[in-house]
């Protein structure tokens, strides 16, 4: 990853360029939308979604072309990403001690690279369910266009879509507590770019190593 | 129009109460179909496009007495024509008015999510409101009889409507109107049931079919239209009516299970999270890296 195009200030380590930053707003926006419009489908009692996002038709029509977005968006984020979230022993060390990261007893953890095994579930679970999604996707949006003999793939589809969607909820519903809530500074990094040393150095101590050459300080 | 939503007893995608839900005494209604009766003379096709306005469209020939392959949107009611051998080498033909059976339990209607787009009146009727309708075509997934069709250019999905118009009006159904054999009859379900019994009865004991019978399927709760056929053993020979339908199985684990532990997860996550911030709060504060405290535990 090359930093040059963008200075921080002094302190701090740049995390996501503005490639990556905006390639996960593409994403991020998408699917906040096919979740807002999916849940009004998903529910009676969220319909009024529906209604207020422009008419449950509406709704219905722009569903699919933002999961359009959305797949390409998570497409781009494996061809970014994708080299740096192989699961590896570091990775399942830090999955053996994951009751101490949710206590937050974050120095008892072994030392995680620029994406600890958690990221990383993250990463692959969205992968796996985008690829399911459009899949099953493609195929609810011309429902009239299945053969009757074929209907039971329109009707594995739905059922498909909606358990990869909720899935998907899982995983956004911690993700966006973790970066909002839990890791402060988190989300700037994928705002303004850019973490402070010591972020970097408490929760990505591999990474932090990787980019200053100096070893991180010794964890307790 | 306060005298049409008092009738009406079920709601597709709706939150909360059902405004006609047992207020009013109505029976349940239904067409007979006596298949043995037909001649398939397509009266009841003519009927249906011109007392419903449809424009009409191209008719296939494809060598056989079936106006069309299939039902259209523009089309709700079709002669479906099969050749038949029987065991004794003799030949059948089969004519099956085929048009939406009305279950009791629509799997159309279980599938829909759009508020109101699918509604079960309290005498049976399964009508789809094209107003409500947002076009996702889940309803074409849930019906086990495939008769909901889609109309690309108005995005909406149609079907027969048994003639809610003219039955609310005492009137029967365009259909049973014109049909010149008297194959059709339409009243209270256990009126046709019971008629439906007789004639089969007839068949059985005067005619030279011991399999005869009456389709209303228990699968799907019973249906609005039932039909007498000469064997009900093989219902699939005319023009393949399920032996036994039942809405989809899919269907039934996507609005139970799937509903129920997909909101329990939500809800639970939601809450999870919230109570994982009340007792552990943030991880390290951020603050803390800007004004690092000089000697302070890490």
């Amino acid at each position: 990853m090359s930093h040059s195009e963008q200075i921080v200030p002094a302190g701090r380590i740049l995390r996501y360029a503005f490639h990556e930053r905006a390639w996960h707003w593409v994403v991020a926006l998408s699917y906040i939308y096919l979740l807002l419009t999916g849940l009004a489908f998903w529910s009676p009692w969220l319909f009024w979604i529906a209604i207020l996002l422009g008419g449950a038709p509406v709704s219905r029509m722009l569903h699919p072309w933002f999961g359009i977005v959305f797949a390409v968006g998570v497409l781009q984020m494996y061809r970014m990403w994708s080299s740096q979230m192989h699961f590896d022993d570091a990775d399942r060390a830090w999955m053996k001690s994951m009751g101490h990261y949710i206590r937050n007893e974050d120095e008892q953890m072994p030392p995680a690279g620029r994406y600890n095994a958690g990221q990383k579930m993250l990463f692959w679970g969205f992968q796996i369910c985008m690829v399911l999604m459009i899949v099953t996707g493609v195929i609810v949006w011309f429902p009239e266009l299945m053969p009757r003999n074929l209907m039971l793939i329109l009707r594995l589809s739905i059922f498909v879509h909606a358990s990869a969607a909720l899935l998907t909820i899982a995983l956004f519903l911690i993700h966006v507590y973790m970066t909002v809530f839990a890791e402060r500074g988190a989300f700037g990094s994928v705002i303004r770019g850019d973490v402070s040393l010591k972020f970097a150095q408490r929760f990505h101590p591999g990474w932090y190593q990787e980019i200053t050459g100096r070893p991180s300080s010794p964890r307790k | 129009m306060s005298q049409a939503t008092l009738r009406v007893q079920r709601i597709s995608g709706h939150a909360g109460s059902v405004p006609g839900e047992d207020t009013q005494r109505e029976y349940k209604v239904a067409k007979l179909i006596d298949v043995t009766t037909c001649i398939g003379c397509k009266a009841c096709e003519v009927a249906c496009v011109e007392w419903n306005d449809m424009p009409f469209d191209e008719t296939t020939f494809d060598n056989t007495y079936q106006t069309m392959p299939d039902t259209r949107w523009n089309y709700w009611n079709l002669i479906r024509f099969d050749e038949h051998q029987r065991e004794d080498g003799t030949l059948m033909w089969l004519m099956r008015k085929d048009q939406c059976m009305h279950c009791a339990e629509p799997g159309c209607l279980e599938a829909c999510p759009s508020d109101g787009a699918i509604v079960q009146y309290a005498n049976g009727v399964v009508d789809f409101q094209q107003d409500k309708c947002i076009g996702c075509g889940y309803c074409i997934s849930g019906c086990p009889f495939n008769i909901p069709k889609f109309n690309k250019e108005t995005k909406r999905v149609y079907k027969c409507t048994l003639c809610t118009d003219r039955i609310s009006q005492n009137l029967e159904p365009a259909c049973i109107k014109s049909c010149p054999t008297g194959c059709l009859h339409f009243g209270s379900k256990d009126d046709m049931l019971q008629l439906a019994n007789a004639r089969a009865k007839q068949l059985k004991e005067h005619y030279d079919f011991p399999n005869a019978g009456v389709y209303d399927p228990p699968g799907v709760g019973g249906t609005g239209v039932i039909y007498v056929l000469h064997d009900v053993t093989n219902t699939e020979a005319y023009g393949g009516l399920p032996q036994n339908p039942h809405v989809p199985w899919t269907v039934k684990l996507w609005k139970g299970p799937l509903k129920w532990l997909g909101n329990a997860a939500m809800i639970g996550g939601l809450l999870g999270l919230f109570a994982h911030y009340l007792r552990f709060g943030p991880k390290e504060r951020e603050d803390e890296d800007l004004q690092p405290r000089q000697g302070a535990p890490s």
